[in-house]
């Protein structure tokens, strides 16, 4: 979660409120960022029973332009874009010529131009890319000027319907241009918590107003990116850089499903061979979520053991879930141990913890159904 | 009144009747957030002054806890493993970890009372 200072942290547009809120700032991505506020485990369970507010603005936000913006960008990854409708969003990867993931990033389809949100930490390197390989094809234009704001929770839609009565109408995955304390914002019905919410791009300028008038809510309070990660762990979901990299392909990583019918029958993305030879043979380890017994935290790099006594993966993620009260993880596994129930074994300070392979999520996600 | 020691790693030490009770102090359970397990040592375990005791895992990490004092361990806090948040609501009260016995009591003048490590922590 922290990592050394060797040049100067950035800010987002809410820092100098982060700390007036009392956050204790770390360093992040090359960014000052919010480890927690009230404390770690009290954030998870407000997003999980009222409404948090996350500052997701060291997030990277472009906007793809272009006549033919959509058929380029399919061009860089194995997910569908071609069939998104207009106002609506989809979870892609960028992928390398080996099948390796260079990041996952949301992509939303506007009228005259894809909108783009990627990892921070990739951001640099994705944008690049980007720009490399679409040369003459699409401009890629950096929105840097956004903020980005995550609203998450089941209180999240009653909240931002008092600010724009059209946000309580809007489906999951879908965008809307909503006028939010007089600025017009970006509004996503999506999120990484598992939780129903929104993300917002809201010009820089705004963002500080709107995260306060947010948070005099009575169910909205401050959430921090500790929280965000038990959030996102619950939830099955992947962070880049630990669960997913240039060493895992979409297939290993169970994202198998963001490669749609089309793509796999036209092929054509970078990685094609690998991806399809792994669709079809299946792959030699795959990514799964892991229950160990008690609350011992199993972490990131722990080996995963066979109740022979082999070391049959490694453990990507791995923490304290508030909502189950017991220690969750994910990881790679080799294939032939991937079946949910599994029983497998970690060792913690040289004492032998059982477990077993799970379903992912653990906690079942409660988007908006409407 | 019992005596209160402390060490540089955020332990602190009570008196007792010539037995120690050891935990960790304010300053360390606010540094490692909530608290989600801690490891306690077996009773008779023999302990050494700076070296592994226990283990507390946070959300964030695994942190090792130091013998403050040469010793053994008489008696653990049962009631922690079911309750580890009470290392965060009660650090210098029902968080304690173990009791020991101090087989150095010399070693207590390399601990600081409460004034130093409150000097001590204002500098960290």
């Amino acid at each position: 979660m922290t990592e050394s200072l060797n040049q100067p942290l950035k800010k987002t547009p809410l820092t100098a409120l982060h700390e007036g809120l009392g956050g204790k700032l770390v360093p992040f991505s090359g960014y000052l960022m919010p480890l927690h506020f009230e404390g770690i485990l009290a954030e998870h369970r407000h997003t999980r029973t009222a409404a948090g507010l996350f500052d997701v603005s060291h997030m990277g936000q472009a906007v793809l332009h272009g006549d033919h913006a959509a058929e380029a960008f399919e061009s860089l990854t194995p997910g569908d874009v071609l069939s998104l409708r207009v106002g609506s969003m989809r979870y892609t990867l960028l992928t390398d010529a080996a099948g390796g993931i260079l990041d996952d990033l949301m992509v939303t389809k506007h009228s005259d131009h894809l909108h783009l949100v990627v990892n921070a930490a990739r951001k640099d390197a994705d944008f690049a890319h980007i720009r490399e390989r679409l040369m003459g094809k699409a401009e890629l234009e950096v929105r840097s000027d956004w903020a980005l704001l995550a609203l998450q929770g089941p209180a999240a839609q009653d909240v931002l319907g008092r600010f724009s009565a059209a946000a309580r109408h809007m489906m999951f995955m879908t965008t809307e241009v909503l006028t939010l304390v007089d600025t017009q914002c970006l509004v996503s019905r999506c999120g990484y918590t598992g939780e129903d919410g929104y993300e917002i791009s809201v010009p820089a300028e705004a963002a500080e107003r709107l995260a306060r008038e947010l948070l005099v809510e009575d169910e909205v309070k401050p959430i921090g990116l500790g929280a965000r990660d038990s959030l996102r762990l619950e939830a099955g979901l992947c962070l880049y850089g630990h669960d997913i990299d240039t060493t895992t392909t979409p297939i290993e990583a169970a994202l198998a499903w963001t490669v749609n019918r089309r793509r796999r029958a036209e092929g054509g993305f970078p990685g094609t061979e690998v991806i399809m030879r792994q669709l079809s043979e299946g792959p030699a380890r795959c990514r799964v979520g892991l229950r160990p017994e008690g609350r011992i935290p199993v972490r990131e790099g722990t080996a995963i053991v066979s109740v022979a006594g082999d070391v049959i993966g490694r453990v990507t993620s791995g923490g304290f879930s508030p909502t189950l009260g017991s220690a969750i993880a994910m990881g790679y596994i080799d294939a032939a141990y991937r079946d949910p129930g599994t029983p497998v074994t970690f060792n913690i300070r040289g004492k032998k913890v059982t477990g077993a392979v799970v379903t992912l999520p653990f906690v079942p996600h409660r988007y908006a159904k409407l | 009144m019992a005596e209160i020691k402390y060490t540089r790693d955020h332990e602190w030490i009570r008196i007792e009747d010539g037995i120690g009770v050891v935990g960790i102090t304010d300053y360390a359970q606010e540094q490692l957030g909530d608290v989600v397990f801690v490891e306690l040592p077996d009773v008779g375990n023999a302990l050494s002054q700076g070296k592994d005791a226990a283990v507390v895992e946070s959300v964030k990490a695994a942190s090792e806890v130091y013998a403050p004092l040469n010793g053994a361990v008489l008696e653990i806090n049962t009631a922690l493993p079911d309750s580890p948040e009470m290392v965060n609501s009660d650090p210098s009260g029902a968080g304690w970890f173990y009791k020991m016995s101090i087989a150095e009591p010399a070693q207590l003048a390399d601990l600081m009372d409460a004034d130093a490590y409150a000097a001590y922590i204002a500098d960290l």
